[in-house]
């Protein structure tokens, strides 16, 4: 997989002092990444609300505040635009803030100084101002919450330039991205899929990419900056991210049933998206379906759309489908599964794209 | 000898008024009152002189802070710029001059060179200019903050001075930054500069309660409601509130009363919301005239001295005009080289492709 981030590979200081493989949940692996990176970073702070005394609302600050001092991992006021405006001031003094935005729908009242001033702040200081911030949003549905504690902001996030996006898929990925993306100079929004916090997996301390997928198929490769396969498959290949990757691996694992043999990519990055590995997936399989949660009008799908159409139009047996959330607003626990692409709607794009006949 | 400052009384909204710790400032000495002088002089002129080059298709627009020299050059020179740091709004050129500045690179974003001014904010001490109101006042908490948790390095720690207006006194940023200060009693100075309209809207519209110092007393913050067209009182109760939040009190609320003499901006027509006879009985006595007929009766300075200061004035503005007409585009090269410090793929390809089809490389 190609390098998308970084020229250079990550420094030594990003790599775990663990080994060797845990099982963890992804709340525990996100928990442990950040207790190193406070450890190894002594500018690195949390906050936001109830991230200190709490261990915030999923936990995944549990324990920090108590191990670094409340000058390290603090809770703030109630307000998101306080907090993130915070952030930038740290991050102008030198420090890493890693704020956390306790719901994805609270993002909203931020927007301001996610997009007029962490997104920009580097370029309108010329580079004099780097702004190193790792914003944690608990993302996406799935959890039967109420309104605003359940969206899908990736495309809005990954249409301001300034910013860049990441979503994990399961605690590994957590664990290693978020280590990974803490580390950096620019900003980065760190999509945690909700719904997944509390499902266990391996978590291979001693390399980003050496891990088998939790299904226990062949191991996909990548570094932490691009996408990785975490299915081979020769016939069509699933595009998802954050808690959608699971249930692609789901649906693989049904249609390998059927004798069709899907290869299912973890995007990683909404942004920048790993073009090359869409490019070498689709290349192989001929065919595509990319799945989100989020509304489908423009939605981060079309992008992944486009991109693959442009790289692979000649070798495409069928154009790209997609298996999306519906252009509503997120609906209450009762309707959820209704609006989350379930197995059965991916199925049927996939069998969309591979009963296509050209005209 | 000019003593103490006129403070104006700080209407109570609902609380008490919090007292601000410490001692008063020193008096200033002639030599500071005399610089304080030379400083609006200079500032006066380059002002009005961006007005004229706007005008003359110099520069595409400009927001002119005439009538405000007090306030920006009295408070501006109160900063210590070796461990202070500012952030201004978009109308600060005073503040900006009196902390010795680069005037060429700061008048850069109204040449529309770049959007936050070339100058270097980290060397400057000077946050980039900030087009959105009340944008940048939570910058400045999270900035103070971060001294606190640094600690300071000889007792005293470096303060964070926030600029902003009664306009955007009205924005939610500016609540949440008082509060969140207060709450962590971050060592900020929010220096409001109340100059009676925003753009279109007179103050009575826009302020509730009528005072941006009374809303401090809600969050427990001491504030210092003062005459901003005097630049002794700005000066003393700036170097007061620094003082209070270098010891670790926390953060201060200045509110200058003073008064945008000009339009909005360049592109602004007063004459649609105010009459020029309200403009004079609001505009009241010009803060430099005012100052001048004080230094010249204290014995502090003469003719002489202010026609040196003049001739000072408009050498300078004509070295900075100089500079601002040799000011040529940034390289296109650069939006593409500055969104991050880490590039990705698609920012260079399409600055490949921006070379290839615009420059023809």
């Amino acid at each position: 997989m190609s390098d998308v981030l970084l020229e250079s590979e990550p420094s030594m200081d990003n790599r775990s002092p663990r080994h060797g493989v845990e099982q963890l949940s992804m709340q525990q692996a996100l928990n442990l990444a950040l207790d190193e990176v406070l450890a190894e970073n002594s500018k690195a702070l949390i906050f936001g609300e109830d991230c200190g005394r709490l261990g915030g609302v999923f936990r995944v600050t549990d324990g920090l505040r108590a191990k670094y001092g409340n000058g390290r991992v603090f809770d703030t006021p109630l307000a998101e635009s306080g907090i993130l405006g915070m952030a930038v001031g740290l991050a102008m003094a030198g420090f890493h803030p890693i704020p956390e935005v306790q719901f994805d729908g609270f993002a909203y009242p931020a927007i301001n100084q996610i997009v007029c001033q962490i997104a920009r702040m580097n370029y309108r200081s010329r580079g004099i101002l780097p702004m190193p911030i790792t914003l944690r949003v608990p993302s996406f549905g799935g959890i039967r919450a109420p309104e605003h504690h359940g969206e899908s902001l990736e495309a809005l996030f990954a249409h301001v330039p300034g910013l860049k996006v990441a979503s994990p898929s399961n605690p590994h990925e957590a664990y290693h991205l978020l280590k990974y993306a803490a580390t950096r100079p620019d900003p980065v929004i760190f999509m945690e899929p909700k719904s997944r916090y509390w499902q266990k997996g391996e978590v291979h301390f001693d390399s980003a990419d050496a891990t088998s997928p939790p299904d226990g198929s062949s191991p996909g490769g990548g570094s932490p900056t691009g996408a990785k396969v975490m299915r081979e498959g020769r016939h069509l290949t699933l595009v998802a991210w954050g808690a959608m990757v699971a249930r692609c691996l789901q649906v693989a694992g049904l249609a390998a049933e059927d004798g069709i043999d899907i290869e299912v990519l973890d995007l990683r990055w909404l942004k920048p998206i790993d073009e090359a590995a869409l490019e070498a997936s689709v290349r192989k399989t001929r065919r595509a379906v990319v799945v989100h949660e989020a509304p489908l009008t423009s939605g981060l799908g079309a992008e992944v759309a486009q991109l693959i159409t442009r790289s692979c139009f000649d070798t495409l047996k069928a154009p790209v489908e997609r298996v999306t959330g519906f252009d509503v607003p997120y609906p209450s626990g009762d309707l959820e599964d209704e609006y989350i692409p379930n197995i059965d709607r991916i199925l049927f794009g996939i069998q969309r794209v591979l009963e296509y006949r050209r005209g | 000898m000019v003593t103490a400052m006129d403070t104006l009384p700080t209407p109570a909204t609902g609380s008490e008024a919090v007292p601000l710790s410490g001692p008063a400032a020193p008096p200033l000495t002639d030599d500071e009152l005399r610089a304080l002088y030379s400083l609006m002089v200079s500032v006066r002129h380059l002002d009005t002189s961006a007005i004229a080059w706007q005008r003359q298709g110099l520069i595409p627009g400009y927001a002119p802070e005439l009538g405000q020299e007090a306030a920006q050059v009295g408070s501006g020179f109160a900063v210590d710029t070796s461990r202070d740091f500012v952030f201004p709004t978009y109308r600060e050129l005073g503040v900006a001059r009196a902390m010795g500045v680069d005037m060429v690179a700061y008048m850069s974003t109204h040449k529309a060179t770049w959007h936050g001014g070339l100058y270097d904010p980290l060397e400057s001490r000077l946050a980039p200019i900030q087009a959105v109101v009340g944008g940048s006042v939570l910058h400045a908490v999270g900035w103070a903050h971060g001294q606190t948790l640094t600690g300071p390095a000889d007792g005293r720690l470096g303060v964070a001075m926030a600029y902003f207006g009664d306009g955007a006194s009205s924005q939610g940023d500016i609540h949440e930054a008082m509060n969140f200060a207060a709450v962590m009693k971050a060592p900020v100075v929010f220096f409001v500069q109340n100059n009676g309209w925003a753009i279109s809207l007179p103050t009575e519209l826009q302020v509730a309660g009528g005072s941006v110092a009374g809303r401090a007393a809600g969050y427990g913050i001491p504030a210092l409601r003062i005459d901003g067209n005097d630049v002794v009182a700005v000066v003393d109760a700036t170097r007061r509130a620094f003082a209070h939040c270098r010891a670790g009190n926390g953060p201060v609320l200045i509110e200058a009363m003073t008064y945008r003499r000009g339009p909005h901006s360049t592109s602004d027509d007063p004459g649609r919301y105010r009459s020029l006879n309200e403009e004079r009985d609001g505009a009241g006595e010009d803060p430099l005239e005012r100052f001048r007929q004080r230094l010249l009766a204290d014995g502090v300075a003469g003719e002489a001295f202010f026609a040196e200061a003049l001739a000072a004035a408009k050498a300078e503005e004509e070295e900075i005009r100089a500079g601002i007409q040799a000011l040529g585009p940034r390289p296109g090269s650069e939006m593409f080289d500055l969104v991050f410090q880490e590039t990705t793929p698609a920012l260079r390809a399409q600055a490949a492709s921006w070379r290839e089809e615009s420059e023809h490389v």
